[in-house]
């Protein structure tokens, strides 16, 4: 797969997203509400208030989850790194939660800051108890220090929701994971947080190369790789923590995404971080547009669909050859 | 050993007194003369019905299910050599809740609860095996696919929970926190069931087990044929994970928690540790479920939220001990 | 209770093929373990050693041929009754955390207990007597990952002993041991061999230290036998070479009169 098609597939997944739905929208409409919006054209309003919005998120949030999971992949060289797996969303969930119950915040866009926070705590606490012991963080140790304070967070999570009905039923869609009903706001708050992350890590291909050769190579290499770690690690955070205030915790877009892109483009960073961006959005939207259209009228979350394809994907990289000997 | 047999006595004693204890207090206190007495021989009490009928069954389902939890994390942490293992981190847990939700969601009586739980369980237990058989097991990929797994019916829970209406969707996060408030006679006996045949199992596999953690190399040395006595043990920790799961929910921690202390306690694994194991998830069940009783009195918290709020100093616990070790 | 084994257990490969999936790492390879003798198995970096002493333990099975113990084949014999007859000490084993010495070495009774039965006496005689043999009774009560390298190999060769084998595999049961290490090992082996008539099957990688410790050689070059023998009478010059594809001068040892291979510097 060439990058302009990955690109032109992104791009027209975009236009599907904008095109399909609850209510299918023939090409001319969609065209006017980008370009000459009406606002008395009904099409055309869903287009421009509720669709482009969202297609927007689903594009951002989708590069944030691959990209971010590209890059956690490369530093730590295990290919179970991913922002789910080391319990972001079940962080940022849990903080969400908190915020809901405890200061009665209500919107997405007020949800923004809290799954953020809790993001960034959950994947330190998790690479800490990982990396503690003998041997580092392996691929085993990082699964099940993840999921184990997921599940903690998870519990206390379920707390919450039952203390409180009202906030069990205000949460329980933002917890599925969805990039339906978010405004402008949240876009404007983090784009440009997303986008100077995704600046520098498409900049760090070449460190990251170095550092999938081990921690020794690199240094070997003159690389100075407290550096490169903490840099990546900044990247990570912003962009999975973005990507989950977002769309709420969609899973297997972030460990999925750069295992495909590594089938298409092998081994070099520079390439697998360029190619997660452009098709983290398509496995987002199309998870979407699949969500949206499955069991129409109703909508299946963005989060349900992407589990339903990515834990069978874990299932399978789990079974291949390269982990076998785990 | 003595150090052993000293701590079991002292884990037995805790459990009468905290059983006792459990007879006496709630909304309703009784004095611990006549609760004794009611539960032992006096069937005329005026407490007969709040001690025979509520508190009685409620003290014994919580020390058999104890039982069942702990000694089920026992096997799969010694099977897998990793103290972060245990049923619910592997999916068991998730695949009885989701059996569970779903009766509570679509509606139908509470009385298939237990057989729906124990099936999802059972299940979710075969299809682990299943799809983790690859020329033979591997604890790694055990537990990689259990987490995949998890992953899947985490979804299916979601999915559940954002499309029913939220007085069943409510109920079923109650269920889903693990909890002893509705217990009887009728759980008690299916726990004692369950117990009667796997509890003796599990020890006759201890020998084995130990002979197994010296390693794959060493046990076929030693004569152990690997992948029989695998699925044995495998089948076993499930069973008593399901019976358990059936009967309380999904309670978390207790088999993560348990066989830890008990390992810090007494050492390393053996027939005596087993036992204090078994008992100390007794006593943490019986002292959990009276926490979770009393400490908001009169709102009742779920066990469950109580036994995974103790699963962050455990964390901190485990991460001690690493850096220990390193 | 010094047992009296002779003549102890026959094993024996016949035209063997061992791979792990892949192309064969022993090839049509027929060999004899003599009884009560230490066996050396050396060779280049990926001939075939450990490849062949996995199939000797039945760790693997054969892809063709086989490997037959007393005469049946190794891998249609009930495990515990292979376990009864032969002992294993796998490259650097990791025992589990926390455990004590003296736990570690009881394991090692596992294929002498059935299924209901008790810890008997005879276990526990086993027990001290391997012990005393490899000088642990002093640290028993010690935390394996506690004890020094050398320590610890002695307690993961003393729970080899409590199996009571009288034939015991080992895969280079001197790696990560310093040179002092290494000789108090092969001297335990050895002695073992003397005391106890036990037959020592052993991967080495140290041509010196086989010829020294190993009344039988068997060298391996390419996954087939390229010598077997005494090793006064098999290594020379001209073998080396061809095994290892290094220049020796092979003089005699002026401690023990084995053979010494001296390397020649290597031309580019």
């Amino acid at each position: 797969m060439s990058l302009p098609f990955a690109g032109a597939l992104m791009i027209y997944l975009g236009f599907l997203s904008l095109r399909y739905g609850v209510l299918h929208i023939d090409v001319a409409t969609v065209w006017d509400a980008v370009w000459n919006y009406d606002r008395s054209d009904q099409g055309q309003v869903v287009v421009r208030e509720l669709r482009v919005p969202r297609t927007v998120i689903g594009m951002l949030a989708g590069a944030g989850f691959a990209v971010a999971g590209a890059l956690t992949q490369g530093v730590t060289r295990n290919p179970l790194g991913a922002p789910g797996i080391l319990g972001t969303n079940a962080g940022a969930a849990f903080a969400v939660v908190t915020a809901i119950y405890s200061a009665g915040i209500t919107t997405p866009a007020g949800y923004v800051w809290f799954a953020f926070a809790g993001a960034l705590g959950a994947t330190v606490l998790v690479y800490l108890v990982a990396s503690a012991g003998v041997g580092g963080p392996t691929p085993v140790k990082l699964a099940l220090a993840g999921a184990v304070i997921s599940a903690l967070l998870g519990s206390w999570t379920a707390a919450l929701l039952l203390l409180d009905l009202e906030t069990l039923d205000q949460a329980r869609f933002w917890l599925a994971g969805s990039i339906s009903g978010r405004g402008t706001e949240e876009v404007e708050l983090l784009l440009p947080v997303v986008a100077i992350a995704l600046i520098v890590a498409l900049s760090m291909g070449r460190q990251v190369n170095a550092l999938s050769l081990g921690e020794e190579v690199a240094t070997g290499l003159g690389q100075r790789t407290a550096l490169v770690r903490a840099t990546a690690g900044l990247c990570v955070v912003a962009l999975a923590g973005s990507a989950v205030a977002m769309a709420g915790p969609v899973a297997f877009v972030g460990l999925a995404v750069p295992h495909i892109v590594r089938a298409v483009a092998g081994p070099d960073y520079r390439w697998i971080i360029l190619y997660s961006a452009l098709l983290g959005p398509c496995m987002l939207l199309g998870a979407d547009i699949v969500g949206r259209l499955i069991i129409s009228p109703a909508e299946l979350q963005v989060g349900i669909v992407s589990a339903a394809v990515g834990a069978p994907f874990l299932i399978y990289l789990v079974r291949g050859a390269k982990l076998a000997q785990l | 050993m003595t150090r052993t047999a000293g701590l079991c006595t002292a884990s037995a004693a805790g459990i009468l007194a905290l059983a006792v204890v459990g007879l006496i207090v709630g909304d309703f206190p009784v004095p611990a003369r006549e609760a004794i007495a009611t539960a032992v021989w006096d069937r005329g009490s005026e407490f007969d019905f709040v001690i025979n009928s509520l508190r009685f069954p409620r003290v014994v389902v919580a020390v058999l299910a104890g039982i069942c939890l702990a000694v089920s994390g026992a096997l799969f942490q010694a099977l897998i050599d990793n103290p972060l293992v245990s049923p619910d981190i592997i999916g068991i847990d998730t695949g009885a809740a989701a059996f569970a939700v779903a009766v509570l969601a679509v509606g139908l009586d509470t009385r298939w609860l237990p057989y729906a739980a124990f099936a999802g369980a059972v299940g979710t237990a075969g299809l682990i095996f299943v799809l983790s058989w690859r020329r033979g097991f591997s604890g790694g990929r055990l537990v990689l696919v259990g987490i995949g797994v998890n992953a899947l019916l985490t979804a299916v829970i979601t999915y559940l929970l954002v499309r029913f209406p939220i007085e069943r969707v409510s109920a079923a996060a109650r269920w889903q926190a693990g909890t002893l408030s509705s217990s009887s006679w009728g759980d008690a006996r299916t726990l004692a069931i369950g117990l009667a045949v796997l509890v003796p199992a599990a020890f006759l596999l201890i020998r084995r087990l130990r002979v197994m953690q010296l390693g794959d190399d060493m046990a076929t040395a030693l004569g152990v044929g690997l992948e029989p006595s695998r699925l044995a043990v495998i089948t076993v920790g499930c069973g008593l994970a399901a019976a358990a799961v059936g009967v309380v929910g999904p309670l978390g921690f207790v088999a993560l928690l348990v066989p830890h202390v008990a390992r810090a306690l007494a050492g390393a694994l053996s027939g005596g540790v087993l036992l204090l194991t078994a008992l100390l998830g007794a006593v943490m069940l019986l002292s959990a479920d009276l926490v979770a009783q009393r400490l908001f009195a009169p709102t009742v918290l779920p066990a469950g939220v109580v036994t995974a709020a103790m699963g962050g100093p455990y964390l901190l616990f485990v991460l001690r001990r690493f850096n220990r070790a390193a | 209770m010094p047992p009296d084994r002779a003549p102890g257990p026959k094993l024996r490969a016949e035209q063997l093929f061992a791979d792990y999936g892949g192309a064969p790492v022993v090839k049509d390879l027929t060999a004899e373990i003599p009884a009560g003798e230490i066996t050396a198995i050396v060779g280049a970096n990926a001939s075939g050693k450990s490849t062949l002493l996995r199939a000797l333990a039945r760790l693997l099975r054969p892809s063709k041929g086989a490997v037959y113990l007393d005469g049946a084949d190794i891998c249609g014999l009930p495990t515990r009754s292979v376990a009864a007859r032969l002992g294993l000490l796998s490259q650097s084993p990791r025992a589990p955390d926390g455990v004590l010495v003296e736990d570690l070495v009881r394991r090692g009774r596992y294929p002498h207990q059935r299924l209901f039965g008790q810890w008997s006496k005879t276990d526990g005689q086993a027990v001290e007597r391997a012990l005393n043999l490899t000088g642990l009774a002093e640290l028993r009560g010690r935390a394996v990952d506690e004890l020094s390298g050398g320590q610890r190999q002695r307690a993961w060769i003393a729970m080899a002993l409590a199996q009571d084998a009288p034939m015991m595999l080992l895969d280079e049961p001197t790696t990560f041991l310093d040179i002092a290490h290494q000789v108090e090992m092969l001297d335990l082996l050895a002695r073992l061999n003397r005391t106890e008539n036990r037959t020592v099957v052993m991967v080495l990688h140290d041509l010196n230290q086989a010829c020294r410790y190993a009344s039988h050689i068997i060298a391996l070059a390419g996954g087939r036998i390229e010598a077997a023998g005494r090793p006064s009478e098999v290594v020379t010059a001209e073998l080396i070479e061809r095994v290892f594809g290094l220049r020796v001068s092979v003089i005699s040892c002026p401690v023990t009169g084995t053979p010494l291979c001296i390397p020649y510097r290597h031309n580019y």
